[in-house]
């Protein structure tokens, strides 16, 4: 079985993001660029199947520009076998339904038998993207999975559902899994496998290569527009009570209470 | 404190390949990770972190500049860029790693058998089997060729009698490289662990270098076959050529741990409010946080010129003198400096400072001190030897 992982490049998560002239986007000018941390969980997931034999071989596959290839050494690196990047001018300001449309069609063209993906991308924190893909492929899915056993045809995975309950879900494959922290600890890169990444092509797969209709994906096809982002709201300056200690104290306990509300 | 996102002035990343920046990311998260959080805790015992050892064979840090055998034939810039993140995170950990490949893999690699190599070199990229090298001894550290060490020939073995002193990692160590006379020519000998004879007691008491094991190694009629010799190398030249090639890695690796210190004094200097600002808005700070840049930077364009001439084959002795002693000279000054920002908050262990400066002690005299250098450079000006 092929397993497809879905990889994402997002900002660091300890970036300052900045909005940019538009007031529609973000100022990438400046940012360090990481792997999705819930697609770092998804491909060591991934990496482990493929270990255990149970999976032939990982692919990553990645819609984004060339700055994305970074990343994606980075996932062959730490063992995956495969990656294709999906870039074309027609995918620019997809919706998730879009980037799902894009990823759906390339898991078929690498006749991908379970696609594993983070359950969320930390940067716009939509959480669409694997149930979309699911749904476009009439496959089951299962979301914010932190344990996964495969078993032939079919799988068992677990989940929290709140207040500590747990789920167990079983399926048969193909299927789709979006992987919670939690699910594993994702392993380092080695330096062999860097230098084999190194020599690896990246294939490049545009809409006609997929069979997308451009008018269906990208800001054709976007049934979702981001109109405007905005900073949060500047932090009020603190305050500095003054006197003497008993009645700060006092005045301290009050002010949690009445206007903090946090006892 | 803001995390560690290097020091690149001179814009030094330009100058690298992929799979390099890939090797420093890896290295300086892995030391973000696994190494900063407890790496205090081993210095206050005195103990090396053994439970890293497996992780970094299994990254292929060890002998990864070497090709085949299981290493992974990375560039020596990357092999440089390795060194300065490991030692980021503590100078002993960067000297584990420069003397199991440098010192401990390079020789059985350049001057083995095909069969000690098979037997040997895997099992040491993995972290399975630690080598540990023996040169200087008790009353022969900067005169190597003075050493006592002797080995005879007797019919199918050889007997090795002698000490030897300050060997990292001689106590956790499988095999041992020892250099010893055979018939007045120094060559160099594979000890084991199982070795009849063969001791390695730890040295204590270190204030220098405490998360990395120093030992002594003892030989007592060690008698070990004929096939543990090193048969491709007789003189000087066969440890000189290893402690050439850890000299570059310390090189590099004294930048990383001028690089935290200097993080450190920044931040520190940033948020330490004194007569109603920053220390860092006042001038004799930012004299010291220029001087330190200043001197980080020049560093890092003398190592990574040097790695182009080691890539390239035009290396040179004395230019890999200059690099060691300028690099760790700088580190320990930078160290030194950082303290006096940190004022007293530069004595506690919640800043890396004086561990820093402290393991810089042992940088500076270890592999050739920082006057050897000096007598090899002037060697190489004057003509004269000054050695004797």
């Amino acid at each position: 079985m092929i397993i497809g992982v879905c990889l994402k490049q997002v900002p660091a998560s300890d970036s300052r993001i900045k909005i940019d002239g538009s007031g529609a986007g973000v100022d990438a000018s400046d940012l360090k660029m990481e792997i999705n941390p819930y697609d770092e969980f998804a491909l060591e997931e991934a990496l482990k199947l493929k270990d255990a034999k149970v999976a032939k071989k990982v692919i990553v596959l990645t819609v984004g520009g060339s700055d994305s290839e970074q990343r994606i050494r980075d996932a062959l690196a730490r063992g995956a076998d495969d990656a294709v990047r999906l870039d074309d001018a027609a995918f620019a300001g997809s919706d998730s339904l879009g980037i799902a449309r894009i990823l759906a069609a390339a898991a078929q063209k690498e006749g991908v038998g379970l696609i594993l993906a983070g359950k969320q991308a930390i940067d716009d924190d939509n959480s669409q993207v694997p149930a979309m893909v699911a749904e476009l492929l009439g496959w089951p899915q299962v979301t914010v999975v932190d344990k996964l056993e495969l078993d032939g045809g079919s799988f068992k995975a677990w989940r929290q559902s709140g207040g500590g309950v747990r789920d167990v879900v079983t399926g048969s494959l193909p299927a789709v899994i979006s992987a919670d922290k939690g699910m594993n600890t994702p392993r380092y890169a080695k330096l062999r496998g860097i230098m084999m990444a190194k020599r690896k092509k990246i294939p490049v797969y545009d809409a006609a290569a997929l069979g997308l209709d451009p008018a269906s994906v990208g800001a054709a096809g976007a049934k979702v527009t981001q109109v405007n982002w905005s900073e949060p709201p500047a932090r009020p300056p603190g305050r500095i009570l003054s006197g003497e200690v008993p009645s700060m104290v006092k005045e301290l306990v009050t002010l949690l209470r009445d206007e903090a509300k946090v006892l | 404190m803001a995390k560690f996102e290097g020091v690149d002035f001179y814009n030094i990343d330009q100058h690298l390949s992929d799979e390099e920046r890939m090797v420093r990311d890896l290295v300086r998260k892995w030391v973000d990770v696994e190494v900063l959080p407890i790496i205090e805790e081993n210095c206050r015992e005195g103990t090396f972190p053994m439970h890293l050892i497996p992780q970094i064979g299994e990254m292929g840090l060890l002998g990864m500049n070497l090709h085949g055998y299981g290493c992974a034939g990375m560039s020596n810039i990357a092999y440089g860029i390795a060194c300065q993140e490991l030692e980021r995170g503590d100078s002993g950990l960067r000297s584990f790693v420069s003397v199991q490949g440098s010192l401990c893999m390079f020789p059985i690699w350049k001057f083995g058998t095909e069969a000690q190599k098979q037997k040997y070199l895997p099992g040491m990229a993995e972290g399975k089997l630690i080598g540990c090298f023996g040169l200087t001894e008790p009353d022969h550290g900067s005169n190597p060729s003075g050493m006592l060490t002797k080995a005879v020939d007797d019919g199918d073995s050889y007997i090795i009698n002698g000490a030897k002193m300050w060997i990292t990692n001689g106590t956790l160590a499988d095999v041992a490289i020892v250099w010893a006379k055979l018939d007045g020519d120094i060559r160099g000998f594979l000890v084991e662990r199982d070795d009849a004879g063969f001791t390695a007691p730890e040295m204590k008491g270190k204030h220098s270098l405490k998360a990395s094991v120093t030992s002594e190694l003892v030989f007592d009629n060690v008698r070990i076959p004929k096939d543990r010799i090193l048969p491709d190398v007789r003189g000087l030249k066969g440890p000189f050529s290893c402690l050439n090639n850890a000299r570059f890695g310390i090189s590099w690796g004294a930048i990383g741990a001028a690089m935290a210190c200097f993080h450190s004094a920044v931040e520190y200097s940033k948020s330490r409010i004194q007569f109603g600002k920053p220390i860092a808005a006042r001038q004799l700070v930012q004299n010291k946080l220029a001087w330190m840049l200043r001197e980080i930077t020049k560093a890092q364009l003398l190592a990574l010129h040097l790695g182009k001439a080691k890539d390239d084959g035009t290396i040179g002795i004395p230019q890999i003198s200059l690099a060691k002693m300028n690099n760790v000279d700088m580190a320990l000054q930078i160290a030194r400096m950082a303290r006096d920002i940190h004022g007293a908050n530069g004595v506690l262990d919640e800043y890396p400072i004086m561990r820093h400066m402290a393991n810089l002690e042992s940088v500076f005299t270890y592999e050739g001190t920082h006057d050897i250098h000096n007598l090899i450079l002037g060697r190489h000006i004057t003509g004269f030897q000054a050695f004797q």
